[in-house]
């Protein structure tokens, strides 16, 4: 190493600077959603105050920068970065620490260096989308002054070899340094830390070759550091803690010898070096150091000694079934292996007094150790439902026994009633969490979809249940469970309720359903943590502990929340209405549609729709948050989202190849003008006849100097210009057949196959309106004939113009459905109906608008004021009252 | 367009210790105006009241200022800072004044170069300097103004950058020859100036210098945001900068541990400007040219600055004395002679 390196500097409250002679910075990793539950349970629950105490926990313990990632789908990743540092930025005994920004997502990492005074490191760039892409986040990360880690990744992919290390690193070096003018020393390269030891040959070298990677990039790239993510080595050894400590120890110290200075690791995983035995370092080094042709193998049975209470068993597929009944039992269910179950039952039956203490013992205690796992992140959604999946089998075969015996049946922890409220249709969460409950032995009552609250209410009383689980993906879902906590409030029903689903809050739950009932209402909006709240209530000691704790927590996040909301500025709608997004429309000549008027298209084939799958939420919907591809590779997902992904893969080819499905759309695109915030649609070019007119809303907040308050009547050429302009609208839907084949697994007990059809049925929909949207672009209106994308640059909308939906963010208003289902005969046409909460039926449907102009963006529309809703309701003609529960969620206030 | 040479500033630099001029404040309040000079004609019906808005002076009293500027050039100063401490559109939003933020810093700009300009004929071979004074606004990108919601901020980055890049643009088109963020109690302020004068440099593809100064509060040795001398100078690290020191706050015997500091690390030319001591019970400062003379010479023994002046309280008789034993001192040899 030169003597004349030059060190890293970087700062927090106080400097942390890394000279040649630094041994090793050691980053915190605990304030990052994807590497902590509990982090991103916090985030997720908006326990900001707590989440500050993890990174506080961190630097206390010795990390010397901290690093803060909030990728995670649910997230407002901007808001939550930008939260969450401005909270630490006020607790001097972190914030003496430097900041490591860490996102995949740009937007996230800006937000982030607006807010830190302190230089932070960027975690991370790279040549991934290109040079241009790189030298732009490069040169803007240098204007805020900022270090930078590079990952050697190019457009090719991820470095995996030693050549490819190299070249990527040199190449990303050459441009930060010779176009960007970047600061050497500001420059650290993560050469990636792959998994060894996975039996495969061409990882043999991994280790080495990051070692190798990493003293070139010291010898040859003047001034840079080197950092990584160490516990990803030792991926394959995952419940081998032994063997991990001892890997990271050996990977750490050789990967210092070579000059890595900065890193990850987690100080709970790492033993000492000299303190690692004898026989297990040489193993682990001859791994590491790809020494044998066997080192794997021998590493591999040197693991099994130590270890001895947990089997990995990846080379012995059937030796369970050696193992005596009750480990068996419990194998089948913590893997979701259904062949031998019944077998298995059948002999625990033979030799136990009556049959349903098969389930009290064996399966009930199997399923114990899987809601075990699963509360400590060792096993994953889709294999939870998997294992829910095997004790089904257990107990159906075991029921006609039990009936002979006219058994009171078994003995549950408690009875819960789930169902998805009036109005709305959406259920994937809802079942996902029925089953979590039920695997932990719960007894599940299921009304199903659009349930009113009599038959809830009279179901709850006639079935004595325990507690009431309500689940609502669509903003009107808000205000049933509203209706609902008050009726039984009024009724004096101490049933405590449970809410969940995409569209409710702590804060909704907080400050506008808590308060109606004197039952506890707890919001849950995560699969795992049902089943603690739901034990906490139910056990008569804790109880009333336990909800008054609730209660007053939510008082308190009531307050704080309310304090937080009256501290926006508002503009007067008049005010907002001044303030448009600008479009200068004397420049600008709409392209004329090729295709005017609507459009039907029946039995669309589904294969089609395949490439244009967007696959990352997907998974979200099992609970695994990580984008995709590279979940598929992620160290702690990874294999449950490979495994995952090849059913969803079977399952998308028997819906194709045997026609479980059926895809229809129905499109127009007509003459439009914006009166207003109004759009008019005509029926042709004359403009005589205004057949439909869309009721845009405008953002009232705020807004810092030169940012518009948008509507999305700023995208259409205003009635005034004498411009032509045209928009579109649109519905799609893959969902028909998707009732019957869940229904149908679910009579089979096939809880996992049931949602895995609706969430791949939701899929298609996305993709068809994608596919949809493409084909208006290119094709029927015609307004982009070159274009041509990629399917990642279609998921990241890359594309001219926008298919906003009503509901969601920019036009939350549901009613304009009402608008769009008779301008284009939708019910009529293609059979998808709306609920009387606006729900889509069939659930897999897509509707929205099409906006053709270069500038037309997506926006939420945050909350508007009491003036714009009183012109709302004499724009919509409809009393103010009513015009307030549309809109509710929406209004200051509220 | 006027004239800048980076180099010319350079070269003084590395001859020299350049002076800066003393307190624009303090000598305007040694005019004893009223509200009606600050008003002049053109501001008569103003909504709200305009006294002590001192920089808009250079629009409704230029002479006044002018004349400040003569004081200070005659007094040995080579930089003088121009009257723009708070002009930005958030400075002046207390006077109902934002829009008339590009208009004061081109002004005051103007009047600086003006000054300037007749030393520049009068003393050839001192060339003179105007600095484009940046100030820190009154409100912190990195600290809440309510002790109850720690996550809440009165102004963001974005906001801090539109407002810098107006003061900037005034500032270089009235003919700064040197942009000085000054008087930085918050970092991420400053970097918020810095990202708007480097835009702005792209931009036009100017050259011009910038020097940096924070202000340590008081004897924690931090500035108010909380970094301490080496947090701060590596956070400002990221533009290249002419110089970076310290002032105001604290009087030179205080502050001068911290700038010896400041000096140790850093390998570019290094400031101060302190206060003529802290004020007295009535807010007033009563350091006299003397005794404040008599601790800036242990600045220069130390070789610790390469620019010194005056900030609060200092009149243009503090910056005599100051200039007359700054002359024939060796300046600091800006280099690094520890890290840690």
């Amino acid at each position: 190493m030169s003597k004349a390196r030059k060190p890293l500097q970087l700062s927090g409250l106080e400097p942390l600077i890394i000279t040649a002679q630094t041994n090793f910075v050691n980053v915190g990793e605990r304030t990052n959603v994807t590497g902590s539950r509990k982090f991103l349970r916090l985030i997720q629950q908006n326990n900001f105050d707590e989440a500050v105490e993890i990174a506080r926990d961190q630097v206390i313990g010795g990390a010397q920068i901290i690093d803060v990632n909030m990728d995670e789908g649910m997230i407002d990743g901007v808001q939550a970065m930008t939260h969450f540092l401005n909270l630490i930025a006020a607790e001097p005994d972190i914030a003496k620490v430097p900041v490591m920004i860490d996102s995949s997502k740009w937007e996230i990492i800006e937000a982030g260096l607006k807010v830190v005074q302190g230089k932070a490191v960027v975690n991370s760039i790279s040549l991934k989308e290109g040079e241009a892409n790189f030298i732009h986040q490069a040169t803007t990360i240098k204007k805020y002054g900022a270090a930078v880690i590079v990952m050697a990744f190019d457009e090719a992919g991820q470095a995996d070899s030693l050549e490819r290390r190299i070249e990527i690193c040199a190449r990303s070096y050459a441009i930060l340094v010779e176009q960007v003018h970047f600061a050497p020393e500001d420059i650290i390269f993560d050469p990636n830390i792959f998994p060894v030891a996975t039996g495969m040959e061409e990882h043999r070298r991994n280790a080495l070759d990051f070692f190798e990677a990493t003293q070139w990039i010291r010898e040859n790239l003047p001034h840079a550091s080197v950092s990584g993510g160490v516990s990803n080595v030792s991926f394959s050894f995952r419940g081998n803690n032994t063997v991990r400590e001892a890997m990271h120890a050996s990977f750490l110290y050789h990967a210092i010898q070579h000059g890595m200075n900065m890193g990850i690791v987690n100080p709970t995983l790492l033993e000492v070096y000299d303190e690692v035995p004898k026989d297990l370092m040489e193993r682990v080094e001859d791994v590491l150091l790809d020494r044998r042709a066997d080192a794997t193998e021998r590493l591999l049975d040197f693991a099994e000694n130590v270890i001895s209470q947990k089997k990995e068993g990846k080379k012995q597929d059937d030796a369970w079934r050696k193992e005596d009944l009750k480990s068996r039992i419990t194998h089948a269910l913590i893997k979701g292996i259904d062949a031998f179950i019944e077998a298995d039952t059948e002999e625990a039956r033979l030799i136990a007094n009556r049959p349903i203490e098969v389930i009290e013992g064996p399966l009930m205690d199997g399923m114990n150790v899987v809601g075990d796992l699963f509360g400590e992140g060792k096993m994953f959604l889709p294999q939870v439902v998997k294992s829910a999946r095997v004790m089904k089998k257990a107990v159906a075969y075991l029921q006609p026994f039990i009936e002979a015996e006219k058994n009171q049946g078994a003995q549950y922890a408690g009875k819960i009633l789930m169902a998805t409220v009036k109005g709305d249709v959406h259920d994937i969460g809802k079942n996902i969490v029925s089953v979590v409950l039920a695997c932990n032995n719960y007894e599940i009552v299921d009304l199903g979809v659009m349930v009113p609250p009599e038959l809830i209410i009279q179901r709850a009383l006639e079935e004595q249940v325990d507690v009431i689980g309500l689940s609502g993906l669509i903003t009107p879902s808000l205000d049933e469970m509203v209706y609902l906590a008050k009726e039984l409030d009024r009724q004096n029903i101490n049933i405590p309720v449970l809410i969940g689903g995409a569209t409710t809050s702590k804060a909704h739950t907080a400050v506008k359903i808590a308060p109606v009932s004197k039952a506890p209402v707890i919001h849950v909006n995560d699969a795992s943590r049902a089943v603690g709240v739901v034990s906490n209530l139910l056990q008569e000691e804790n109880k009333a502990a336990y909800t008054l704790k609730i209660r007053e927590e939510y008082e308190l996040f009531k307050e704080k929340f309310l304090a937080r909301t009256t501290a926006k500025e508002y503009l007067s709608y008049e005010a907002a209405r001044q303030n448009p997004f600008p479009i200068a429309w004397d420049d600008f000549e709409s392209v004329v549609p090729q295709q005017l008027g609507a459009h039907t298209l029946e039995d669309f084939p589904l294969a089609e729709l395949v490439p244009y799958i967007d696959w990352t939420p997907f998974f979200r919907s099992w609970d695994l948050h990580g984008k995709y591809p590279e979940i598929l590779k992620d160290a702690v997902l990874g294999e449950q989202a490979t495994v995952l992904f090849s059913d969803a893969q079977a399952m998308l080819h028997s819906i194709i190849a045997e026609k479980w499905l059926q895809a229809k759309a129905r499109f127009g695109i007509f003459p439009a003008n914006a009166v207003g915030d109004d759009i008019e649609i005509y029926k042709d070019h004359q403009k005589k006849e205004v057949c439909a007119r869309w009721l845009t809303l405008r953002q009232q907040l705020k807004k810092s100097k030169g940012q518009p308050n948008m509507a999305l009547a700023d995208f259409i050429a205003p009635k005034s210009s004498g411009k032509a302009d045209y928009m579109g609208a649109f519905c799609v839907s893959t969902g028909f057949g998707t009732a019957e084949k869940a229904n149908a697994f679910e009579k089979a007990n096939d809880d996992y196959s049931s949602i895995m059809v609706k969430a791949l049925a939701d899929r298609l929909a996305e993709a068809f309106a994608e596919y949809l949207h493409l084909k208006v672009r290119t094709e029927y209106w015609g307004y982009a004939p070159q274009e041509s994308l990629s399917t990642d640059e279609l998921i990241q909308e890359s594309y001219k113009g926008i298919r906003p939906a009503p509901g969601y963010p920019a036009c939350p208003d549901h009613l304009e459905k009402r608008t769009l289902w008779e301008l284009l005969q939708v019910e009529e046409t293609i059979g998808v109906q709306l609920t009387e909460s606006l729900a889509m039926w069939p659930a897999a449907a897509v509707s929205g608008y099409y906006f053709a102009h270069p500038e037309a963006r997506y926006f939420g529309l945050g909350k508007i004021k009491e003036d714009q809703l009183e012109a709302y309701s004499k724009r919509r003609n409809i009393p103010l009252e009513e015009a307030r529960k549309w809109l509710n969620p929406n209004l200051v206030d509220s | 367009m006027h004239y800048i040479n980076k180099m010319d500033i350079v070269a003084a630099l590395e001859k020299r210790i350049l002076v800066l001029d003393g307190a624009m404040g303090t000598m305007i309040q040694n005019s004893l105006l009223e509200e009606a000079d600050f008003r002049g004609d053109r501001f008569m019906d103003h909504p709200c009241a305009l006294k002590g808005n001192n920089d808009l002076l250079s629009i409704t009293k230029p002479e006044l200022i002018k004349n400040i500027h003569l004081a200070y050039l005659e007094a040995g100063a080579d930089i003088i800072e121009t009257n723009t401490f708070s002009s930005t559109s958030i400075g002046m939003a207390d006077y109902q004044m934002e829009a008339l933020a590009y208009e004061l810093n081109f002004e005051s700009a103007k009047i600086g170069k003006e000054a300037v300009l007749i030393y520049n004929e009068k003393t050839p071979d001192q060339p003179r300097f105007v600095a484009g004074s940046i100030g820190p606004t009154n409100k912190t990108a990195s600290m809440s103004p309510d002790v109850n919601d720690p996550g809440y901020r009165a102004i963001d980055f974005d906001t801090l950058v539109a407002a810098y890049t107006e003061q900037v643009a005034g500032l270089i088109d009235g003919g700064a020859d040197v942009l000085l963020v000054e008087t930085i109690f918050d970092t991420l302020n400053a970097k918020a100036a810095l990202y708007a004068i480097h835009e702005l440099k792209t931009q036009q593809q100017l050259d011009i210098p910038i020097m940096v100064s924070g202000t340590i509060t008081d004897a924690s040795g931090r500035t108010l945001s909380g970094q301490t001398v080496e947090a701060f100078k590596i956070s400002l690290s990221h533009i290249p900068i002419l110089s970076i020191g310290f002032n105001c706050a604290l009087g030179a015997d205080q502050l001068f541990p911290y700038v010896k500091r400041l000096s140790e690390k850093s390998d570019i030319y290094v400031s101060a400007h302190p206060n003529a001591g802290l004020p007295n019970a009535f807010g007033a400062y009563d350091q006299s040219p003397e005794e404040m003379k008599a601790l800036i010479e242990t600045y220069l023994q130390n070789q610790v600055v390469n620019i010194i002046g005056g900030c609060c309280g200092t009149t243009p008789e503090h910056i005599r004395l100051i200039a007359a034993v700054a002359k024939g001192m060796p300046p600091r040899i800006p280099q690094i002679t520890e890290y840690v």
